[in-house]
Formats: structure tokens, C-alpha cells, sequence
């Protein structure tokens, strides 16, 4: 897993409230069996027609929002099934960083495990970047260390988030490796429970 | 005195393999769950790093999302059957035990757990699916996770966790006669909505509780994830324990009596504190339909469609609007007027047999609205057996249901059991989301009471009402 420390990208807003995960990704896309590749179906049915064809009324279609790496979306983002293949997804297709008011709780733990910093503003800083995102080429920048988000117009914000995630994510650690450090630990308590 | 404790810190506190400042608990899991969706990648990465699985015998698989209901030995997708293979060859080479496609065991994962005797108070139980919630029924702490986390269960038998909050759902009261336990956590989402057990663990207390059989209870938790929870569980009584008496893999005999006693020592303790608390009465719940596209989008059999004008906030005038719109309804509307296609009765919600018998008895003697199609799914194999041994079967068939074969079926649409797109279905499964039973597809989540009255009506009708109507 890549480490995340500082990371400047554009904006794309999706301004929706419950955003779950067969609409991050279908069901009919959980099939595959390798972990690469989902970015091409994230939010397949509201991107795209029956026929296939990328839907012209969809934000994240536009030439403006082509290649952002920052989603900033409605409370309780992520809700629904524990499938991994949201986050993958999500990350697959270029997001690093997400930013809402409320997430999902095993959907938020996916992210960490893939690298993905979901980090949780309040229902105004969200507005506020959502409102600022409409226009063309609009950054953020995000710093994981000093746990602050800002752009170049001096709006800026700080948020919170458990040391654990935060230095999973700094060091873009394995998280078994580190567990199996703990083996001695684990076999006491076997035996403890025999 | 020791301070009173909830069930939750009991098995928690239980579990702790290493706790140290700054970082969540190492939690010890008693019972890993696998199935064929959400394990490729698990083993796969094993497989990358020369890993091994750590207590196969802790580890339970079966396959159930992918399986065809019509013949189940015909999978014509080949990526479904390669994620089937898939399974087999993973649980052979890392030796776990698996209940295939023609195991008398096999069956969707949150039925066979407790059918099997495998789900037991005070257990920690976790799976690659977020309905494991289901098995919190048995006073077990049981959760859905991710994909990295399945590997990093099978590799080290533990998970790092962040101590969750605990909330009382307390329901006062009793459930009036044709209000089912599929209607009261429809009802709780509705009231306090999909993200009032985000962050928390759940355990429902209350007379209305205490009344219900273990498959009513597993109804309940099996939704608590619809309402944000993780987890959400019952503390165990002697109805959880005649459940569990003689099954498989329970302990026998003596030692049975001598779990008993531990298990009744999880129970929740007179005085605990939980962290919140919330409380609905039975008695004012009535038969529910959802009319939108997420499961707190919940409304009485008797009310009529919300309006976006209900509310002053922008955000759900919208959500509100976009829902109506997919689901091809009018604010305002009756839901009794609302006509439906497709009849659905299985999932891990409510596929059980007390489901199926409770949905026989409001068909038996009529006959399905020829304008509906109506299928019937039974959660396992045994279930099956089971409701054909009583005639069940025969019950529906007669009325002009379809009698499948076992498996997670119309409830995601993974397999060939899919709602053609602008269709409607009255659905007993757990989720209405956009295109959760297909492209399109336009669900409503009802108890198999009602999904049976609304398969002969053509209609959502009150089966309060309905049952006590002379078949014509």
C-alpha cells in the first residue's frame, strides 16, 4: 500500500446524501475474482445508458472533472454491503482522498486498508467545497500529517482522525505483517481460551 | 459489586488479545464465515505473501450469492462459475472446510450459521458480508468486513478494532397480530433513520423482543446494518437456548448445560449504562412499505406517499424527488394503490421456515394475481427439505408461486434472478438501493406476510385486514 502524506488534486463534487454501495459499484461487477480494474465501473449506472454510453448529464462525464483525485460527496457515504470492490473502485479510478460529512463504518475501514483517506468535515466545509468545486479546475490540497485541508483562496479546515488510521496511512503499512509481530500474543491467548 | 456490564463490553472484554494506548483492540474472532463474493482477493493475497490460514478450523465456507435457483448445477455465467471454482479450489489447497453446491449443508451464510449450530452467545463472529449482523441474534458480537479484512482474519485469527458505542434499542410493548419482526426494524429505521447505529453496536431489548422466536430475532439483527450498526445483538434466554439444544456443532449432553450457564452469564447486566439510548412502542407499529430507495424511505401499508414538500431541507427535497422519480411514484399517492409485477420471498432476512410457513398460511387456498410473478427461495437446502416435508411446497405452487432451490437469489441480482428494469417487486430481502435487484428494478421491502398478500392482491394491501377476508 502507497503511503499518503500530503496530496493536492482536483475536486469532483457529488452532491447526494446516502450514496450506498451498489451504487458506487453494481453488483453484477463482483464477479471478478482479481482485486485491479474496478475504476471502469465506479458509479456505472448513473455514468453510463443502457447502451453503455457515458451519460452527458452526469458530473464526473465532464472534461472539467477528468482526472480528479478528490470526492467530495453527502453524509453517509459508502452505507450498504462490506464489499471491498467499493473502495477499490473508488481508488482504481484515480480518487485518493475523500471528503464528506459522515461515512459508512465498514466502508471506512476498507478505505484505510487500500490507502484511501476518507476524512470527515462538517456539513458546511462539505457545502462550501462543493460549491467551490463547480468551478473549473478547483484544488484542494490535503495534509494527512498536519491533518488540514486548504486551497489557494486561504479557505482551509482541520479534521480529525484516530492515530491507528492516520498512521496506517502515513506509512502505507501492511497491516497483517504488522499483526504477525504480535503471534506470541495471539498463541497465549489460544491457549488461555482452551 | 462489579459494575453492571452490557453483553457488548462482556464479549469484548473476553476478546482482548492485545490492548496498548493509541491503538484499537486486537480482537480474537471465534467464527470466520467465507463465501464465494468476497474472498478471491483474501486468498489470493495469502497465496502473494507464502501465508498460510491460521485455524482452519475456525473457518467456515459456503457459496450462496452466485448459485441459479432453477438448476443449481447449471451456472451459465462463467464468471459467476469461476468465482464458484474459484471457492472449491481456495477452501481445498488452505483446508477449510466448505459446504458446496451439492452439500446438504449449503445454503446462504447467514442461515446455515445458525441452523449448523456453528453461531453461539458470546462468540465473535465475522464474514465478508455486512448481514453477518444476523447472527447477533444468539448473543454473539457478529459483524460484516471487508475483503482485506477477511485475509487478515484468515492469516492471524484476529482484528485490530476500535472499541464501538454501545446503544439500547428498546422496544416497549408487544407487536399487534399480523406485524411481523421484519415490520419492526423497518419501523426503527424509518423512525430514526439509515445512520442512528453508525458507530455503535446494538442490542435490542424489550418485552417485544423477549416475545419473539430466534428466527424473529434474526430478522431484526439482520437489518441493524441497514440502520448504520455493524453489529447488533440480543442477549441470550432459554428460547436462544432450546434454539441451539442438539444441533451440530453445539456442545452435547453435559456439556451443553454447562455452556448454558456460561452463556446466561452474558446477558446483559441489571443497571448497565449504555452510551445512548432509543425506544420505540410495538404496539403502534403497523405492517410497513418502503416506497423509496433506501430502507428508511418506510411507510405504514395504511399511509400514502411522502411528498418532497414534507420538508424544508434542500438535501432531501432532492432525495426525496430522485427516489420518487426511480421508483415511478407519485407524493401523496396510497402505497395500498400501488400495483406490483414481481413477488420475492427468500434472503437472508427472512428465508427461513417460520417465514415461509407464516407466508403459506395468508396463500393457502388462493391464487397469485395473474399480472404478478412470484417466486419463493428458501435460505438452505435444509429449509427446503424441511417446508417440503410439511407440504409447504405444495402451498405455494398450488397458489401459482415458483418453488426454487436455495440460495441469496432476487435479494442482489449476482445470479440469474434479476427484475427487468421499470418493474416493481415486493421484496422480503433487505435493501431497495437503485438497481439492487437489476438494472431499473424497483423494490419494496415487505414482511412474507405482506409479500404473500401483495403476490394474490396485485397490490400492497393491509394483511391485517387481508387474512381476515373469506377466500373467494
Amino acid at each position: 500500500m502507497e503511503p499518503l502524506r500530503i496530496h493536492q488534486g482536483l475536486v469532483f463534487p457529488l452532491n447526494r446524501p446516502n450514496i450506498d454501495t451498489d451504487q458506487i459499484i453494481p453488483k453484477q461487477f463482483l464477479k471478478r475474482i482479481e482485486r485491479s480494474g474496478f475504476g471502469q465501473f465506479l458509479f456505472y449506472n448513473w455514468r453510463f445508458d443502457d447502451q453503455g454510453n457515458p451519460r452527458p448529464d452526469f458530473p464526473l462525464n465532464a472534461p472539467q472533472y477528468k482526472g480528479a483525485s478528490i470526492l467530495v460527496a453527502g453524509e453517509n457515504f459508502g452505507c450498504g454491503s462490506s464489499r471491498e470492490h467499493a473502495p477499490w473502485a473508488v481508488q482504481d479510478f484515480g480518487f485518493k482522498v475523500i471528503i464528506a460529512p459522515s461515512y459508512a463504518d465498514i466502508f471506512k475501514n476498507n478505505c484505510v486498508k487500500n490507502g484511501i483517506l476518507a476524512i470527515q468535515a462538517n456539513e458546511e466545509q462539505v457545502q462550501i467545497i462543493m460549491k467551490k468545486a463547480e468551478t473549473e479546475g478547483y484544488t484542494v490540497t490535503v495534509n494527512l500529517e498536519e491533518q488540514v485541508v486548504y486551497d489557494h483562496d486561504g479557505f482551509e479546515f482541520h479534521f480529525e482522525i484516530a492515530p491507528y488510521p492516520k498512521e496506517m496511512l502515513l506509512n502505507g503499512w501492511d497491516e497483517i505483517g504488522v499483526t504477525l509481530t504480535y503471534e506470541e500474543k495471539i498463541k497465549q491467548y489460544e491457549l488461555s481460551i482452551r | 459489586m462489579q459494575t453492571p456490564k452490557t453483553i457488548i463490553e462482556k464479549i469484548w472484554e473476553q476478546h482482548v488479545v492485545h490492548r496498548e494506548e493509541g491503538k484499537p483492540d486486537l480482537l480474537y474472532i471465534d467464527l470466520h464465515l467465507v463465501h464465494e463474493v468476497t474472498s478471491p482477493q483474501a486468498f489470493e493475497g495469502l497465496r502473494l505473501n507464502g501465508r498460510k490460514v491460521r485455524r482452519p478450523d475456525l473457518t467456515f465456507a459456503t457459496m450462496d450469492h452466485n448459485i441459479p435457483t432453477r438448476q443449481r448445477q447449471v451456472i451459465h455465467d462463467p464468471i459467476s462459475k469461476k468465482q464458484i471454482d474459484t471457492l472449491v479450489q481456495n477452501c481445498r489447497e488452505f483446508g477449510i472446510t466448505l459446504a458446496d453446491l451439492h452439500h446438504p449443508d449449503n445454503g446462504i451464510v447467514h442461515v446455515i450459521g445458525p441452523e449448523l449450530g456453528l453461531t453461539q452467545p458470546g462468540k465473535t463472529i465475522v464474514c465478508g458480508d455486512s448481514h453477518t449482523s444476523t447472527h447477533g441474534a444468539f448473543g454473539a458480537l457478529a459483524f460484516g468486513i471487508g475483503t482485506s479484512e477477511v485475509e487478515h482474519v484468515l492469516a492471524t485469527q484476529t482484528l485490530w478494532q476500535a472499541k464501538p458505542k454501545t446503544l439500547n434499542v428498546k422496544v416497549n410493548g408487544r407487536l399487534g397480530t399480523g406485524v411481523t419482526a421484519k415490520d419492526l426494524i423497518l419501523a426503527i429505521i424509518a423512525k430514526f433513520g439509515v445512520k442512528f447505529g453508525t458507530g455503535y453496536v446494538v442490542e435490542y431489548t424489550g418485552e417485544a423482543i423477549r416475545a419473539m422466536s430466534m428466527e424473529e430475532r434474526m430478522t431484526v439483527c439482520n437489518m441493524s446494518i441497514e440502520g448504520g450498526a455493524r453489529a447488533g445483538l440480543i442477549s441470550p434466554d432459554e428460547t436462544t437456548f432450546n434454539y441451539l439444544r442438539g444441533r451440530r456443532y453445539v456442545p452435547q449432553g453435559a456439556a451443553f448445560e454447562e455452556a448454558v450457564a456460561r452463556w446466561k452469564a452474558l446477558a446483559t447486566d441489571e443497571g448497565a449504562i449504555y452510551d445512548d439510548v432509543i425506544e420505540i412502542n410495538a404496539d403502534e407499529v403497523a405492517p410497513q412499505v418502503t416506497w423509496g430507495t433506501n430502507p428508511g424511505m418506510c411507510i405504514p401499508v395504511t399511509a400514502n406517499v411522502p411528498s418532497p414538500d414534507d420538508t424544508d431541507k434542500p438535501n432531501e427535497k432532492e432525495e426525496i424527488q430522485r427516489a420518487l422519480e426511480y421508483m415511478g411514484l407519485k407524493a401523496g399517492q396510497p402505497i395500498s394503490s400501488v400495483k406490483i409485477d414481481h413477488v420475492f420471498i427468500g434472503s437472508c432476512t427472512n428465508s427461513r421456515l417460520s417465514d415461509l410457513r407464516k407466508a403459506a398460511e395468508v396463500i393457502r387456498g388462493r391464487k397469485v394475481s395473474p399480472s404478478v410473478t412470484a417466486i419463493v427461495v428458501p435460505g438452505s437446502f435444509s429449509v427446503k427439505l424441511a417446508a417440503e416435508q410439511e407440504g409447504l411446497d405444495q402451498v405455494f405452487k398450488e397458489a401459482g408461486f415458483e418453488w426454487r432451490e436455495a440460495g441469496c437469489s432476487m435479494c442482489l441480482g449476482m445470479n440469474d434472478d434479476i427484475i427487468p428494469s421499470g418493474e416493481r417487486c415486493a421484496s422480503t430481502s433487505n435493501r431497495n438501493f437503485e438497481g439492487r435487484q437489476g438494472k431499473g428494478a424497483r423494490t419494496h421491502l415487505v414482511s412474507p406476510e405482506m409479500a404473500a398478500a401483495a403476490a394474490i392482491a396485485g397490490r400492497f394491501v393491509d394483511v391485517r385486514t387481508f387474512t381476515a377476508q373469506e377466500v373467494r
